[in-house]
């Protein structure tokens, strides 16, 4: 058995400054920004190939979409609020700053299921035309990131927090990187808000 | 009869497949001789600096130059190739004859048939419309359309005059296919939605084929059509058989002054 | 933290299943690429049936298929366009990469750093894992109703959107394999980034490591466009979306009853940004183990190892930028024509620095032709021609007869396959040794070279002489068209080559098999070489080297003047 071990879990590398983790975070929302920016990409074609193409406001519920928008936006802050306690040492705060992110997930997803289900009692539908198809598509993806952004959150705010007891250093760094993520997450949405709903 | 078939480039027909040709053969004489001359390099090296008793290999060798020139000399042959062979090929295939010069043709491909349209004397292709797509009338032609009533349609054969210019105007009822003339050296998919021209000049006669070149399914094999070039004469002669079998209409009462009733040419 | 310290504790599922282990995971990716191969390989054989005997049963094994492949034993076209399909589809993400970057990449970047393990143990596992899920979708795809993917491994709609239920199936499959390539992606990133020894600077990096981090960033950043696009495509085929549909479609006569508003190029533009960079995927690490081999079996350093990381690196940046080669026949402007045959000439100079750096590497040498030298040594001329191939492809005047024709097909084959596939058994016979403490039988080796050589060779050279003549890909009966009938002596040959050089894989068969009961034992590094992995024991124990390991040099400290040894380690503090 060798005394060799995985480095740089918990301290950062002396030359690059950073932990595995957050490398490797920033790798993989450099494939999500190629992910959405495909999407995007397919937006852009579409649109400028239509002889028709119709204002997103004339079609979709701007209030509701501003008002998610707001809710995201104060979920990235307490999800920053949440890292700020454990790098404060107040693990009972981080919990209920994780809790209410995750509950401000929750609310967005709850506005967003109200208004698919809007538009689907109105009948229409992704196949309905190209606007609604992109529509739903990028809104549908940017959702699950949310879900998936809810999974992971939850894990570390109940089994996966356990870490905090054995290894604080490492358990802190995750949740930086789960708050990397879920800005990201945001800013996805910071783009979607008004290219869909607005222009 | 002129073999067009065989191993290698098929017989060349098109005005300006020469160039296409050219292209080609300047290519492969490059690859070649840049290949044997490589080869040979390695070769060589193989057997030279073997690993044999007394041999020893060299830890720091000289910086060879040789490939740096080599380098150089590819990057300026590509670019030779592409201002002196690629760029202005590109500017014939893309110069397309001016309207009125050339013989305009619609071609419709479906799953697995190329539907061929022309546009008869009167030089207006007739209006289409997919609700009329039936089993008599693949293209969807309108006839009751005054444009539509000259207008002559095949299947699966592309009749053309020699040396006079051709504008094909290719469209797709259903998947992407691909309109390929080998003999003209004419290749242009064809995407649904749109419709793409393609342009060609045949400089001999002949009996050749149109093929399908991009996957469209089961019957891609298949899709094979018949491009038959013809003498002026010849073809006119086709156009005129092949003219949809309208009825004159009566002549226009002519005033008293008139020399001869006004028969309405078709 | 914890799952570093014990395997000598963990039952059998979790040693050798479900293990962590960087090294598991290799050999679990490697023997899975391996079977994959020859699955896609059995694809084509019986491809190669149809096209020399069109219409003819087959025999013996033509009974053995449902009504919904052969009828009395005669292919179907359905069943022809499948195993096209699925040919490239598994060749391609199904046996090369998860070889050449799963297998060897996971297996030896870890140890040529003199890392204990990948960066992301757990991740690793599940990226082999979900690759496996992509698998069984792909395999299983065959047997649902309509068989499988037929559209090409290309996947156009409007033919793929309209396509029967195994299109879906492929598209659920690719998603899989794309996650897969992604978590994989960000392992060797950091890994290659974080992990290295001490004294293990960057250029002090064995190429085939470049060769990897390089692969990695193309897996990472241009895969996601893809799944994006997979994503359009189960819409259409799923939720009746026309992101790929225009209007006015009519199909068989009926008129499709979609919204319409699609573009078709959307798809390909999409799947090309991925599958250009793609094509580089198969082959950069290829050049990797050529390197590794070349340096060994020369007893000297690699010739402009500096140059070739520059190009290695140019070549990844480029290979973004290149894609619209593969759609010049589409329609597009002078402009976008002009700029995609721009870069595609730019493209191949860093590739002809890198191949003529590797043949320079001979000269002044002290050559021993192993088994891994010969097919390493073969992959250069190989390479070179399916290199030299792509010239009049890349250009769109030539382009225009030569496109989607056999030409094609004999550009990327010997990229890839007397290319890429020769550099991973010249992989595998080299690293052979390290992984199971034997080493393979050198007669057998040389048998399974020579014959494969010829016999590749044999397959793929007549398709250029077809490709001028105009003969086009994926026909299921070549001999409909006139101007494809003459070369049809030729489609009797290449099939011919290609079922011999089926056979030609026997002797590795048995070699790679036969050798882990009878193999000659050996130590640490039988043949002599410099990098970290044959520091370690063979096969290396879990957390890999007896001590952290410290390096002094560069990789290919061969023949150092004044050392008694004609090979200097990395890791040797002292002189040799």
């Amino acid at each position: 058995m060798s005394d060799n071990l995985i480095r740089y879990i918990s301290k950062p590398h002396p030359v690059t400054g950073v932990t595995n983790a957050k490398l490797g975070i920033w790798c993989f929302l450099a494939s999500e920004v190629m992910l959405f920016g495909g999407l995007f990409s397919a937006y852009v074609l579409l649109r400028t190939g239509a002889p028709l193409w119709p204002r997103g406001s004339e079609i979709l519920n701007v209030p509701l979409a501003t008002l998610n928008t707001i809710i995201l936006i104060t979920s990235s802050v307490t999800m920053v609020m949440a890292w700020a306690s454990l790098a404060m040492k107040e693990f009972s705060k981080y919990k209920r700053y994780m809790g209410m992110t995750i509950l401000l997930a929750l609310a967005f997803l709850v506005v967003k299921a109200f208004e698919y289900g809007h538009k689907f009692e109105h009948h229409h539908f992704p196949s309905t035309n190209t606007f609604y198809a992109i529509y739903f598509t990028l809104t549908g993806l940017h959702g699950l990131h949310i879900v998936g952004g809810v999974v992971v959150n939850t894990y570390f705010l109940f089994p996966g927090s356990r870490m905090w007891e054995h290894d604080p250093e490492q358990f802190m760094g995750r949740i930086e990187c789960a708050g990397l993520y879920w800005h990201f997450v945001d800013l996805v949405w910071i783009f979607l808000f008004p290219v869909l709903y607005l222009l | 009869m002129p073999k067009y078939y065989g191993w290698g480039l098929p017989y060349n027909a098109s005005a300006y497949g020469a160039e296409i040709d050219r292209l080609i053969y300047v290519l492969h004489v490059f690859m070649i001789l840049l290949f044997v001359g490589w080869f040979a390099f390695l070769l060589i090296a193989l057997f030279k600096f073997r690993s044999r008793p007394g041999h020893k290999a060299e830890y720091k060798h000289n910086h060879f130059k040789a490939p740096s020139y080599l380098e150089v000399g590819v990057a300026l042959f590509e670019a030779v190739l592409l201002l002196g062979f690629s760029f202005p090929i590109a500017r014939h295939t893309r110069a397309f004859p001016a309207k009125g010069e050339a013989l305009e043709v619609r071609i419709v491909a479906e799953q697995f048939a190329w539907n061929i349209h022309y546009p008869g004397p009167d030089g207006v292709f007739g209006k289409t419309d997919i609700k009329l797509i039936g089993p008599a009338n693949a293209l969807g032609l309108d006839r009751t359309d005054p444009a539509a009533k000259d207008d002559i349609t095949a299947i699966n054969q592309l009749h053309v005059p020699v040396n006079k210019p051709v504008v094909v105007h290719l469209s797709s009822k259903d998947v992407i296919h691909s309109f390929f003339l080998p003999v003209m050296r004419v290749k242009q998919d064809i995407i649904p939605g749109q419709n793409i021209p393609v342009w060609f000049q045949a400089k001999a006669s002949g009996n050749f084929e149109i093929a399908c070149a991009q996957l469209c399914g089961l019957g891609h094999y298949r899709m094979r059509g018949f491009f038959i070039v013809d003498e002026p004469d010849k073809f006119s002669a086709w156009l005129a058989k092949f003219a949809p079998k309208v009825a004159v209409p009566a002549p226009v009462p002519a005033p008293a002054t008139a020399a001869a009733p006004v028969v309405l040419a078709v | 933290m914890s799952d570093q310290h014990h395997s000598h504790g963990l039952p059998f599922w979790r040693k050798y299943i479900f293990s962590v282990d960087h090294k598991v995971i290799g050999i679990q990716y490697g023997i899975s690429g391996l079977l994959f191969l020859l699955f896609g390989f059995c694809l084509m054989m019986l491809m190669r049936w149809q096209l020399a005997y069109p219409g003819q049963p087959l025999p013996v094994l033509g009974n053995l298929f449902s009504e919904k492949f052969m009828v009395g034993g005669i292919m179907l076209p359905e069943f022809y366009n499948q195993l096209g399909a699925m040919h490239g589809t598994i060749m391609v993400f199904l046996g090369v990469v998860p070889l050449a970057v799963g297998g060897f990449g996971n297996y030896f970047v870890p140890l040529q750093i003199g890392a204990p393990d990948m960066a992301f143990p757990k991740l690793n596992m599940m990226s082999f894992w979900v690759f496996f899920l992509g698998g069984v979708s792909m395999v299983a795809s065959f047997f649902v109703p309509g068989g499988a993917a037929q559209s090409g491994w290309t996947s156009y709609p409007p033919l793929s959107d309209i396509a029967t239920t195994g299109q879906t199936v492929w598209l659920i499959g690719m998603v899989f394999l794309i996650t897969s390539s992604l978590l994989g992606s960000v392992n060797f990133i950091v890994t290659i980034v974080q992990l290295r020894a001490d004294g293990l600077s960057f250029f002090r990096l064995p190429f085939f490591v470049w060769a990897q981090f390089v692969t990695s960033f193309l897996l990472l950043l241009a895969f996601p466009p893809l799944e994006a696009a997979g994503v359009l495509q189960l819409m259409d085929r799923v939720a009746g979306t026309s992101f790929f549909l225009p209007s006015g479609l009519v199909v068989a006569g009926k008129a499709l009853t979609v919204s319409g508003g699609g573009n078709p190029l959307l798809w390909q533009h999409l799947f090309w940004f991925l599958a250009h960079p793609e094509v580089y995927v198969l082959i950069l690490p290829a050049m990797g183990i050529v390197a590794e081999i070349v340096a060994c079996n020369t007893r000297k350093p690699i010739y402009g190892y500096k140059s070739m990381v520059y190009s290695i690196v140019f070549l990844g940046f480029m290979s973004f930028i290149v894609w619209a080669h593969h759609m010049f026949l589409t329609g597009m402007g002078s402009k976008m024509s002009a700029f995609f045959q721009i870069t595609t000439m730019i493209i191949s100079i860093p590739s002809v620095i890198i191949l003529t750096a590797l043949a320079l590497s001979l000269w002044g040498g002290s050559i021993r032709f192993t088994t891994p030298m010969l097919f390493a040594t073969a992959f250069l001329p190989m390479f070179g021609i399916g290199g030299l191939t792509g010239l009049p492809l890349g250009l769109t005047a030539s382009d225009i007869p030569l496109h989607d024709t056999y030409y094609v097909i004999g550009h990327f084959h010997y990229v890839v396959a007397p290319g890429t596939i020769f550099a991973l058994f010249a992989g595998i016979y080299h690293w052979y040794p390290k992984v199971t403490g034997r080493k393979m039988s050198e007669i057998l080796g040389k048998i399974h070279f020579f014959f494969s050589l010829i016999f590749i060779n044999g397959v793929f050279m007549p398709m250029f002489i077809m490709g001028l003549a105009g003969v086009s890909r994926r026909l299921y009966d070549p001999m409909q068209y006139a101007h494809a009938q003459p070369t049809q002596p030729l489609n009797v040959f290449i099939s011919i080559c290609a079922w011999s050089l089926g056979l030609a894989q026997i002797p590795f068969i048995l070699n790679f098999f036969g050798s882990l009961i009878w193999g000659k034992k050996v130590d640490r590094n039988p043949w002599e070489s410099t990098t970290l992995e044959w520091a370690a024991p063979s096969p290396p124990p879990h957390g890999n080297f007896d001590t952290v390991p410290q390096v002094y040099r560069g990789p290919y400290e061969y023949s150092v003047p004044g050392q008694k040894h004609d090979f200097w380690p990395q890791d040797m503090a002292k002189e040799n």
